[in-house]
């Protein structure tokens, strides 16, 4: 073993990796910071000789009592997650089977087939919401939720089914061929075996799933236009920014609450997550 | 209690590759049956027709009196042991025996009985709550052979079962298998790369190349009558000498020559080498075949050479040295001092003197 300098372990691995933890979490400390500020220090320029830009002196929730108050914040956040778990339950499913299919079945053009799946989640959703938005219309969805439980789907079908064809290429064929010899049918082994031993892909799967649909902003901004129906992120950007105010405390605040859930499910299943996408299976 | 029954069995691929060809095979009740060959012989893949995880392109494979060319794996009444064990990560030692009675219906203290008896035999009594994960190398070889068991199938079917495992542990489970065959009494088929594993576990075995079927016989027969050079230089370690020679006939008896080497066909050969006669042939003589002349032995079956190199293995010597262009080697007692480069005289025992056709490899 070689017994390296000190120093060197300082200067090639703790300095870079702290500025990278800076230079990654400074933003989130920005949002929170912004969010408990009085506003009367808000609007306070960086040259005034109080100026506290990176801290504050007089925390407060003020903005939180005015985010909930004055907007409908409480009902975006049910509405954002019942339209996120929905469409990555829809997306999970379809994924699952569509994945399981890509990966084990053998049929013509499995593989040209999975290329043109992927290449559907490359289609940028800036195009491919002028053709949704006609559908949405010709079938009376606009401004409901399903507009969107069914609209993110889209791209997460082929996210998720992408990820766990990967996945499920990485599980020994042999476990299910000897499910199958031991009085299983395909779909059998699939069920009893594949899935179970693919938990953390199809975890992982969903969390990017929701994190994708929590996140979404153009078809959430353009299907829903009730105030009580909108999302997170397209209700604080749409309510809070009126005209040129932007109202920065409540925006914050906003942004602040709308991140905890999703960080909340990242730290429950960081470990599946990790080994879901390196997809590891051992015997 | 079942006998398996193979009948120009083929395999084509969709890429093109023939992998098995017209094969024929009798495996009877109880019998262990081995295929051996080297990878991409077809063994593997035979073995998986008559598992029902490959489709069979032409041919039959009956078991018992029953074509089973068109039943799913679940109805064959086979068991499986892959060559990764293919456990079940997710269930516990206990459950991945279960697993098949389950899926079968049995009830379940029928199940917990069968399972105990099988982990039993098996000595894995005290991992039965383990996850495999937990479990080394030769445990989970175990759990896989035990959840072959627990099921009474007709036929055990063994994908090179040992190659995961160590040397040592190897030979260790080697006779484990062959005493868990004794006592069991089912009909196994066994694919093997490892000759001396189709030698010590096989009732009968079955080299294979390339998808054809070279020969079929008892473990001794096929080394002491091979059918051809390539079932003569795969069976047996150190292999067997091939020395190309050119039969020629001298004084009323027939002699193999090549570049330095001159030996007198042995009487019990002459008669179907005489065929050969001006002809090119292709001698085999086993390590152990030959051995340090003395004074006894005849001229005509004795030759002179140099040490190349000497490996003492402990229990014997291997002798490396040429003779008539190719290499060869001698197995000697270990009392026998010899040194690289010494100059040695080999005398052959003529009852074990093997000749192939040069053309077909086909023993002559």
């Amino acid at each position: 073993m070689v017994i390296e300098r000190k120093w060197k372990k300082w200067l090639y691995f703790y300095i870079p990796m702290a500025v990278f933890i800076l230079f990654t979490l400074f933003p989130f400390y920005w949002m929170a910071v912004t969010a408990m500020r009085p506003d009367g220090e808000l609007y306070r320029t960086f040259r005034q000789a109080n100026a506290t830009p990176f801290w504050t002196l007089a925390p407060t929730l003020e903005h939180f009592k005015g985010l909930m108050q004055t907007t409908a914040f409480p009902q975006w956040l049910w509405n954002t997650m019942l339209i996120a778990l929905v469409s990555t339950i829809i997306s999970l499913v379809c994924g699952m089977f569509a994945g399981y299919a890509l990966a084990r079945l053998k049929f013509r053009g499995s593989e040209f087939l999975g290329t043109i799946i992927f290449i559907t989640y490359l289609v940028p959703q800036t195009l491919l919401f002028i053709p949704l938005a006609d559908i949405i219309r010709d079938m009376h969805l606009g401004n409901t939720p399903w507009a969107l439980m069914l609209t993110y789907p889209t791209f997460l079908i082929p996210f998720c089914t992408w990820l766990l064809m990967g996945y499920f290429k990485t599980i020994p064929k042999e476990l299910e061929e000897c499910a199958r010899i031991d009085g299983a049918t395909r779909f059998g082994a699939m069920i009893r075996i594949i899935f179970p031993v693919a938990i953390p892909g199809i975890l992982s799967a969903g969390i990017f799933a929701f994190t994708l649909s929590w996140n979404e902003f153009i078809y959430a901004l353009i299907f829903m236009s009730s105030a009580e129906l909108k999302t997170v992120p397209v209700g604080v950007v749409s309510e809070l920014i009126r005209g040129d105010i932007f109202f920065w405390g409540q925006l914050m605040a906003g942004a602040l609450l709308g991140s905890i859930p999703v960080a909340i499910v990242y730290s429950f299943f960081v470990e599946y997550y990790v080994t879901g996408l390196t997809g590891s299976v051992k015997g | 209690m079942s006998t398996v029954t193979i009948r120009n069995l083929n395999k084509n691929y969709e890429n093109g590759f023939h992998a098995v060809k017209d094969v024929n095979l009798e495996i009877r009740d109880k019998e262990f049956m081995v295929l051996v060959g080297p990878s991409g012989c077809g063994k593997t893949t035979t073995l998986r027709m008559v598992a029902g995880l490959e489709e069979i392109t032409s041919g039959e494979i009956l078991i018992g009196a029953d074509v089973v060319n068109d039943l799913p794996p679940m109805d064959r009444n086979i068991a499986m042991v892959f060559q990764n064990y293919a456990l079940y990560p997710h269930k516990s030692v206990y459950q991945n025996m279960a697993f098949g009675l389950q899926m079968r219906k049995y009830p379940k203290d029928e199940i917990d009985k069968r399972v105990r008896e099988a982990a039993d035999i098996l000595g894995i009594q005290a991992l039965l709550e383990r996850k495999p994960r937990q479990l080394s190398g030769g445990q989970r070889q175990r759990v896989a052979v035990g959840r072959a068991i627990v099921r009474h199938p007709e036929v055990f079917l063994f994908d090179e079962p040992l190659s995961n495992l160590d040397a040592q542990l190897r030979v260790q489970m080697r006779v484990e298998l062959k005493r868990l065959h004794e006592r069991l009494e089912t009909t196994a088929i066994y694919v093997t790369h490892d000759q001396v594993e189709a030698m010590t576990l096989g009732d009968r075995v079955v080299v294979m190349k390339d998808g054809w079927v070279q020969q079929v016989g008892e473990p001794l027969e096929l080394y002491e009558k091979p059918a051809n050079r390539f079932v003569a230089g795969f069976i047996g370690s150190p292999s067997m000498n091939f020395v190309d020679v050119t039969i020629s006939d001298s004084g009323g008896a027939l002699w193999a020559g090549a570049e330095g080497l001159r030996l007198k066909v042995p009487p019990q050969k002459v008669e179907a080498v005489r065929a050969h006669s001006g002809k090119r042939a292709t001698l085999g003589m086993r390590p152990e075949a030959l051995h340090l002349a003395n004074g006894s032995d005849h001229a005509d079956f004795s030759f002179d050479t140099a040490v190349d190199v000497v490996e003492p293995l402990g229990n014997e010597i291997l002798i490396n040295f040429r003779a008539g262009g190719a290499a060869m080697v001698t197995r000697v007692d270990p009392a026998v001092r010899v040194k690289a480069h010494q100059n040695i005289r080999l005398a052959l025992d003529p009852a074990r003197v093997h000749f192939f056709d040069e053309k077909s490899g086909a023993a002559i």
